[in-house]
């Protein structure tokens, strides 16, 4: 059951919190194992930034990601460099309110940062948003386990809303892929 | 009972020190080993201990060395520049037996080079980079359980030889988040006090002379000047010097059978892979894809002192294949004490090697 999820985006969305969280929900929550890695430069916020996460019910050898199958994209530069590789059985999730491009595969777009901004007050919990979209449409780990691995990972007091962007996430996901 | 976690190696390294009993860490913080720092200066003043940022990496480690002479385990960790800046003190450590432990998180060097990207260029300097002969130990991780693992197993090593102990991770195992079970319980191992009425640099038989820990009543001078076993400064004789410097070496060289630390897969290959580090994980997935292939591995946790005993476990040996992330630093010294061919396999700019490659470089030699 192996799968490959890459994200991608711009530094200060939270890409690798994203992949970090992913990977705690499977380790932690579903009994898999994962291994979570990361690019980025030596920039704080604005540079390219991607990381990965691969899952599996297998002890994990190799730690980098060669084939993903599934992709989290949220940034322009993000697809150009990475969303591209996307094959045709691939997932695509990608903000479509920063990432003009479609990629062949399938796809499930979704207006995070606009969402989270309108929705929610918070443009910074867009990842979050992503990370529900992610896990309503591949099932790569349960959502029981993805609200758990969040409510361990985001800072004290911003529980509440974290967990309205990833049901917002949730939602937006059930009446993309259901159109 | 162990604990499942899913954790960061530079994190688990810090885990591990913390349950070593380390309770000092003085450094500078570098990327990409910041996040030990970041870790210990989070728990180790809840624990009574003291985490300094001093206001370089030569006093950094200086303040460890300080720390260690008060009887409490030290550490610091850092990565390529920073690891230069700590050479010459790394030798008065060596010098005046302290018990430390120096992680090195390594970056693509010479220089500032690449601050986020993986490398393993430091493999000589750790052995080789202070002036004068001596011997340290350098354990060499290949995953989160081992950051852990082999950082407690630093301390203990550390304590027992009273050396400087080297984690040579790189940033590949330093920053990728994998499961670790946390051990309840963890080897235990203590620095041996100096005996009554023994002097301060008097060995026995395991070349390693009693600990003299300051406040504990012993009066003793610490120089990194070539000292007498008094511990005073002797500086002329040709015999004090020859006789120090090589209970130096000895007493870590002559114990390298007895701490080798190595894995061994396929000892009836042939082509046979060495590794260290995060290409170790590379040729596990190798092994793991091709089970009817009878690769050979041997994959090394304790990379110095060198013991080549190791390459006795592949008695039909036809080639030793070593992946490195960099120019071929290990693979200079296994040739030394083989006859069986040895072929570096390098690769520079952060990039961990594939499968397909080694695969390919494997497939030359069938």
């Amino acid at each position: 059951m192996r799968h490959e999820v890459r994200f991608s985006g711009f530094g200060g969305q939270g890409i690798i919190l994203s992949a970090v969280i992913l990977g705690r929900a499977a380790v932690m929550y579903d009994g898999n194992y994962a291994v979570q890695t990361q690019v980025y430069g030596p920039e704080a916020r604005g540079g390219a930034s991607m990381s990965a996460v691969i899952i599996d019910d297998q002890p994990i050898l190799y730690p980098k990601v060669t084939n993903p199958d599934i992709f989290v994209i949220m940034s322009q530069e993000g697809f150009e460099k990475y969303g591209v590789q996307a094959g045709e059985h691939a997932v695509m999730i990608l903000d479509s309110s920063l990432v003009q491009s479609r990629p062949q595969c399938r796809c499930t777009e979704i207006p995070a940062t606009r969402e989270a901004k309108q929705t929610l007050g918070r443009d910074i919990v867009a990842n979050i948003i992503m990370l529900g979209a992610l896990v309503r449409t591949t099932g790569v780990v349960g959502e029981v386990a993805i609200e758990k691995a969040i409510l361990d990972s985001v800072p004290k007091g911003t529980e509440n809303l974290n967990l309205k962007a990833m049901k917002l996430g949730f939602e937006l996901a059930e009446k993309e892929n259901v159109t | 009972m162990t604990k499942i976690d899913f954790m960061q190696g530079n994190t688990a390294c810090a885990e591990g020190a913390l349950a070593a009993g380390c309770r000092f860490f003085g450094g500078y913080p570098i990327t990409p080993s910041t996040e030990v720092a970041e870790h210990m200066a989070a728990k180790l003043p809840k624990l009574g201990g003291v985490f300094i940022q001093m206001e370089d990496e030569i006093a950094g480690i200086a303040a460890v060395i300080g720390a260690s002479w008060t009887g409490v385990r030290a550490m610091t960790a850092t990565s390529g520049p920073g690891f230069s800046l700590m050479m010459e003190n790394l030798g008065f450590a060596v010098m005046t037996e302290t018990p430390c432990v120096v992680v090195n998180i390594q970056r693509g060097g010479p220089s500032t080079g690449q601050p986020t990207m993986s490398a393993q260029g430091d493999m000589l300097q750790c052995r080789f980079g202070s002036h004068g002969d001596y011997s340290i130990i350098a354990l060499s991780p290949a995953s989160v359980q081992e950051m852990y693992e082999l950082t407690v197993k630093a301390f203990n090593l550390a304590d027992r030889f009273r050396i400087p102990v080297f984690l040579m991770a790189d940033e590949i195992i330093g920053h990728m988040r994998e499961r670790i079970e946390i051990p309840d319980t963890i080897p235990a191992g203590e620095r041996k006090l100096l005996e009554k009425d023994t002097l301060p640099y008097h060995a026995g038989k395991d070349l390693v002379p009693g600990f003299p820990q300051f406040g504990k009543g012993y009066g003793v001078h610490v120089t990194g000047l070539t000292h007498d076993e008094r511990g005073y400064p002797c500086t002329t004789s040709p015999s004090v010097h020859e006789e120090l410097v090589k209970r130096l070496v000895a007493k870590v060289e002559s114990a390298r059978h007895e701490i080798a630390d190595f894995r061994v897969t396929n000892p009836g290959a042939e082509i046979i892979f060495i590794t260290y580090g995060s290409p170790a994980r590379t040729v596990e997935q190798l092994i793991h894809d091709h089970p009817d292939a009878n690769i050979g591995h041997l994959r090394l946790r304790m990379v110095w002192p060198f013991c080549e005993n190791a390459l006795g476990e592949f008695p039909d040996a036809r080639v030793f294949l070593v992946p490195e992330q960099n120019l071929g630093q290990i693979a200079r010294e296994i040739e030394r004490h083989t006859s069986v061919p040895v072929v570096p396999l390098p690769k520079l700019g952060g990039a961990l090697h594939t499968p397909a490659e080694l695969k390919a470089a494997m497939e030359a030699w069938r």
